[in-house]
């Protein structure tokens, strides 16, 4: 059990960076470079860590605890969701609500933050990213709902049933599924074609721009705990694909597999699209929602119409 | 028309075949002339008078008009032009900024390019909107300016832009101490048009014929320019909207031709190849033959990519109906060259004040049927790079035929012609640069005066992003790359 909950830690706090550098390097590929190793991202998070930083004298202790908030709350969130190795740490019934809005606060304490600087640029950001979660989350919870109700099992681990035990219906949901979750991590991961990682215009951005005033430390925890909300959400597109009762180093393997697609399927998003204009971005997020409700009618055809 | 002189484009006028009159009489006449302007400027003609010069363009007949007004010592306004004709409205502010005398009733006089603090912005109350002031520090390596958007949430109401950071006094420098690379940096990504546009006028009032073959040279430089930042600025639009694969093979072609005008000059973006007299680095028929390979693969790589690229739909959906500038705005305020093309407005020097090689080499003006959005700017580029490669595989073949003519003309004396003015346009990749050269009886250069394309532009830009989403604006500003440093000077 210990060693299973160490190779979780471990993986939980190393392949987010990883898994980003693998979606540099996907997009290099697609733009024919050869682009940057896959560790960058770690030596980038070094690097940062090791620099003063800066904070600006308009700023309150917001300002200075929201990373360690943002951090904190996607690990605590990771203790709900299944990992590497098929476990979760806490498994209790409502976890998808505490997931849900454990991410919530992180997010809470990074729009505050963004607006405690007082910037311009940084609300304008803030009040983005509150507009699109907003539209993200609805989308999730009935996702997740549905799918406890097909499976009638009340945690995350109702994603594991799903193409085992509902045949046609199963496979259905699962395929939705796993498009809503791709593009919630679209969305919360701060992806193209929501947002755009690698622009300098600050005018465009959506999580950058709250980062602006965070250096050092501070923007260093900041990316830390995006890629590991990246990670998360793509946990849970391994459990919908990933067969629950196989043994666990096979079950590690096709998790790091899962992850490893999904990084290179983020990238070649990335490359082949230009990023959607900023009002028809409620549009890309309302596929969610209307992928959602028709998960919903699948479920209530299985379950009530038999 | 008497009280205008008519005269053409790179040819020396007799100052004192200049006409002058009153500034009541000249603001009559220059509403009734329905003319585009050119120059707008003053000279100080001793004893505390200033002599204003006017000069409009006849496009349709390659004609340019000039008069003058002269004010005495103690006339310190008149009643502003820009009121009946707003095409004026920049270079009235600038005549002001360099001489004290205020048009009166100049519905947007706000300082050019010096005196920022004590710009006034337009501003605009309500509890819904806030401003964002962007600048004059960017993110990524841009010239310094200022940027005050009136904002209802995402919505640009409106936006005024200040600059002038890049003040350098280019005109005054010019008068002490001109050379061609002094022209080259007035604004470095049309370093060859204004190097040639400086080295026309110089080369006028000193009387200089140049040879047919540095003149075939210094036109393909000029187009290879025209080439090498349209594409650059292809990648930029689609780097913008993050369409990666864009941005990287856009990025990598215009290597290709700034690499080729490496080979030809020594420097990638031609500086130190034109010269007074001529031009300092010749062709030669294996570079031919490397450039028009190279210009294949350019022409083959950016016709796949811009295929590629217009048939993505998220593509098309950010550049169309995004920054319009309807064709009656664009001739209203008086944009040039490319920004005016992409609206429907055909203004191209090269057409409008054709030089001998544009008949005998059998180019044809297409005109290009713009909206004016992002969409017909980036598609405009594409047309011209097009465009600028066949014109470049003609000039080559036109070069084999004066392969033995000297590339400097000789005997280039010190002295220049005296009491004369030169009015030298080019049409670089932007639009006309022009400059405009005035000596006087000693036989000196008296005033020197430089329009960038970008001075009649930038109030375009500041037009194209109302009503627009304000994440859009980083894309018009792209798509019509307008530079800081030839506004400024």
């Amino acid at each position: 059990m210990i060693i299973k909950l160490l190779v979780n830690l471990i993986i939980l706090l190393f392949v987010p960076f990883i898994m980003t550098g693998l979606i540099n390097k996907t997009k290099a590929f697609w733009a024919g470079r050869k682009g940057a190793s896959v560790f960058q991202p770690l030596y980038d998070f070094v690097k940062l860590v090791k620099k003063d930083f800066v904070v600006s004298k308009t700023t309150s202790a917001v300002f200075n605890i929201a990373p360690v908030f943002a951090v904190a709350s996607v690990l605590f969130a990771g203790l709900f969701v299944p990992l590497a190795t098929g476990n979760a740490v806490i498994i209790t019934p409502g976890d998808v609500v505490i997931f849900a809005y454990t991410l919530g606060l992180g997010k809470f304490m990074m729009l505050i933050s963004a607006m405690d600087t007082g910037s311009s640029f940084e609300g304008m950001g803030a009040s983005r990213e509150a507009c699109f979660s907003a539209i993200v989350e609805p989308a999730f919870f009935m996702l997740i709902a549905s799918v406890m109700v097909l499976t009638g099992i009340p945690t995350f681990y109702s994603l594991y049933g799903v193409v085992s035990s509902s045949g046609i219906y199963g496979i259905l949901v699962a395929v939705f599924a796993v498009i809503i979750l791709f593009i919630m991590l679209l969305t919360e991961g701060a992806r193209v074609p929501v947002d755009d990682p690698d622009t300098h215009l600050e005018l465009t951005m959506i999580h950058e721009v709250m980062l602006l005033d965070n250096s050092g430390l501070d923007l260093a925890l900041f990316s830390w705990a995006n890629s590991i909300k990246v990670l998360l959400i793509s946990s849970l597109i391994a459990c919908l694909i990933i067969p629950f009762n196989i043994p666990v180093v096979l079950h590690i393997l096709c998790y790091l597999l899962v992850a490893g697609f999904i990084a290179v399927a983020v990238g070649t998003v990335e490359s082949g699209m230009a990023r959607i204009r900023m009002p028809h971005v409620f549009e890309f997020i309302f596929i969610m929602s209307s992928l959602a409700l028709v998960v919903i009618s699948l479920v209530m055809a299985k379950v009530f119409g038999g | 028309m008497a009280r205008w002189t008519k005269v053409k484009n790179n040819t020396k006028i007799n100052l004192s075949d200049i006409p002058g009159m009153g500034i009541e009489e000249l603001k009559k006449q220059i509403i009734e002339m329905k003319m585009r302007p050119v120059g707008f400027f003053g000279k100080d003609w001793g004893f505390g008078c200033v002599r204003l010069f006017v000069i409009l363009a006849d496009d349709a007949n390659s004609d340019l008009y000039i008069s003058s007004a002269i004010f005495g010592p103690n006339d310190k306004s008149y009643e502003s032009i820009t009121q009946d004709v707003p095409s004026f409205h920049i270079f009235e502010r600038e005549f002001y900024e360099q001489f004290g005398i205020e048009p009166l009733n100049h519905p947007w006089l706000k300082p050019v390019r010096v005196n920022q603090d004590e710009y006034q912005f337009f501003e605009m109350e309500g509890e819904e909107v806030h401003q964002v002031a962007v600048g004059p520090i960017h993110a990524g390596v841009i010239e310094p300016g200022h940027f005050r958007f009136m904002c209802n949430g995402e919505k640009v109401y409106h936006l005024e832009i200040m600059l002038g950071y890049q003040n350098r006094g280019v005109e005054d420098m010019m008068l002490k101490n001109h050379s061609g690379q002094l022209a080259e940096s007035i604004c470095g990504d049309s370093a060859v048009a204004h190097c040639i546009a400086y080295s026309q006028a110089i080369e006028v009032l000193k009387g200089i014929q140049i040879s047919n073959k540095s003149q075939l040279i210094r036109k393909i430089a000029l187009e290879m320019e025209r080439m090498a930042i349209h594409i650059g600025d292809m990648g930029a639009i689609s780097g913008d909207i993050a369409y990666l694969m864009g941005a990287a093979v856009f990025g990598a072609t215009r290597t290709l031709v700034i690499n080729t005008m490496l080979d030809l000059s020594g420097s990638r973006f031609g500086r130190g190849l034109i010269t007074v007299g001529g031009v300092n680095y010749d062709l030669s028929d294996e570079f031919i033959e490397k450039a028009i390979k190279t210009f294949d693969k350019v022409g083959k790589d950016v016709d796949r990519m811009v295929k590629t690229m217009l048939k993505n739909s998220t593509v098309m959906s950010r550049l169309e109906k995004t920054g319009i500038v309807s064709a009656e705005k664009a001739k209203d305020i008086g944009l040039v060259g490319m920004a005016a093309k992409a609206s429907g407005v055909e203004l191209d020097t090269r057409f409008d004040f054709p030089d001998k090689w544009i008949k005998e080499l059998d180019i044809e003006r297409v005109p290009f049927c713009g909206t004016g959005d992002v969409y017909s700017r980036f598609k405009l580029r594409y047309k011209e790079v097009k465009e600028s490669i066949c014109m470049i595989k003609k000039l080559f073949e036109k070069w084999k035929e004066y392969k033995e003519e000297p590339l400097v003309a000789d005997g280039i004396g010190n002295n220049y012609i005296p009491d004369a003015m030169v009015i030298s346009t080019v049409e670089g990749w932007r639009g006309e640069v022009v400059h405009i050269v005035m000596t006087d009886i000693n036989r000196k250069i008296s005033r020197y005066k430089i329009k960038d394309p970008s001075f009649n532009n930038w109030y375009g830009l500041a037009l194209a992003v109302r009503n627009n989403g304000i994440s859009d604006f980083p894309l018009c500003n792209k798509s019509f790359n307008l530079s800081y440093s030839g506004n400024d000077l």
